[in-house]
């Protein structure tokens, strides 16, 4: 059975919250993006986080908007994008931070330069989601 | 002497392309048609290592994978001064049939993935007499670009890391991750602005809409394969254009992605095997009783 859409809604919002602890838990992770220290906006179209990150660790997560916070560069796709992103083996065109900006299921703005000089680091903890978001539905 | 040694041998054959001679590193294995692999942009030969070792293929073809020059270790020819690296449609048709004359091939397959199945598509409209069957992987006569180029070589993004994290995308999530990361590690390890400069031929200078219409299979056999996670080049993209092209075989190849030989070589064999299956049958007057 389909999931009503804001029931996907509320798993996406919940999923999100759980990145930074997942990241705590992914100390590789981490170490690829100890160089990286930024403020960005990241999460769904309509109702994104502000991330700060500092030597590569998410230190805070909190919904948007936030009362003139700045972010260098955005990053935002449909809940349906990002149920579909974190499956355990999406569905071609759906796998890849790129794939949804391509098919105009996410929007990259901003100054790009800490998200490309970091992508790897970013694909990898955007897709943290990916062995929980099952059980987060759920 | 305890440890395998894999079939492929390599070799250096020196070739003049443009008039300018160039050191090209080339491994072959096996003996028979000879079949000649392409490797992606940005990348070189090692990609074709597993259908290079492949044994049952080795009894029909001679594989042959070289490493175009600037890629793997084909070095920039001799005059080369640092200026920037940017392969043209002209370029990369001559460098490959000065390859094949160097080699004395005898009417080559030429089996290209990503930019090597766009020229594919080149060789089709412009030599198709001179090949025994093209075949393209990853293969459109245009596709839509989905990043700005010019993120892969600027002083304040290391280039090895953003070429592969860009590219990772591509690989299907259910190849596996051995053959994942040796992918990306071609990526990783490539000079500066040389993914970049082959991506002018593929951008900006090989656009083939409105030619691959000429193409005459009945001179040429042409194959088209493309796995269904390539968001680069889509099924799509491929059946549109072997929509235009009379008699052309399209393949759909699923749990695949843009770089099927190197990022699940076991997946791609199901389907390249019936296709050079079909090419030994049709070759069969030439050399009659090979199967693979």
């Amino acid at each position: 059975m389909t999931p009503l859409p804001d029931a996907i809604d509320a798993a996406v919002i919940k999923a999100f919250t759980e990145i930074p602890a997942l990241l705590e838990r992914t100390p590789d992770l981490i170490t690829r993006g100890r160089f990286l220290d930024c403020e960005c906006r990241l999460g769904p179209t309509d109702r994104p986080f502000h991330a700060s990150i500092r030597a590569g660790r998410i230190v805070d997560l909190t919904p948007a908007p936030m009362l003139m916070r700045s972010w260098r560069f955005s990053y935002r796709a449909t809940p349906a994008a990002w149920a579909e992103f974190w499956q355990i083996a999406p569905k071609p065109g759906w796998h890849d931070l790129f794939a949804l900006t391509k098919r105009g299921e996410a929007v990259l703005e901003g100054d790009l330069h800490p998200f490309m000089a970091h992508l790897q680091y970013f694909k990898d903890v955007l897709a943290l989601p990916r062995r929980h978001f099952a059980a987060v539905r759920s | 002497m305890n440890g395998q040694i894999e079939p492929m041998i390599g070799r250096y054959v020196h070739v003049e392309i443009d008039g300018e001679m160039h050191r090209i590193y080339f491994e072959e294995s096996g003996a028979g048609i000879p079949l000649l692999c392409l490797h992606t942009a940005g990348s070189d030969g090692r990609q074709w290592r597993h259908l290079l070792a492949d044994e049952e293929f080795a009894k029909a073809f001679r594989i042959i994978a070289f490493d175009m020059p600037f890629h793997g270790k084909s070095n920039p020819p001799a005059g080369w001064s640092g200026e920037e690296y940017q392969l043209t449609t002209a370029r990369y048709t001559a460098t490959i049939r000065a390859f094949c004359t160097a080699l004395k091939l005898d009417k080559p397959v030429v089996m290209g993935c990503s930019i090597g199945g766009r020229i594919v598509l080149n060789l089709a409209i412009e030599h198709a007499a001179e090949f025994r069957a093209l075949i393209g992987l990853e293969a459109a006569d245009f596709q839509t670009p989905w990043y700005d180029t010019t993120w892969l070589n600027r002083p304040d993004v290391h280039g090895g890391e953003v070429c592969a994290a860009l590219v990772s995308g591509l690989i299907a999530p259910q190849s596996p991750q051995a053959s994942r990361m040796e992918t990306l590690w071609a990526y990783k390890q490539s000079g500066p602005g040389v993914f970049k400069g082959d991506l002018y031929f593929y951008r900006v200078d090989g656009d083939l809409r409105g030619r691959v219409e000429t193409i005459d299979t009945k001179v040429c056999p042409l194959y088209l394969l493309t796995g269904e996670y390539d968001f680069s080049c889509m099924p799509e993209d491929t059946r549109r254009t072997a929509a235009a092209i009379g008699g052309a075989s399209v393949t759909i190849m699923e749990q695949l992605g843009h770089f099927p030989m190197s990022e699940n070589p076991e997946q791609f064999r199901r389907y390249i095997a019936p296709v050079l299956d079909d090419i030994l049958k049709q070759s069969a007057s030439i050399k009659p009783g090979v199967h693979v």
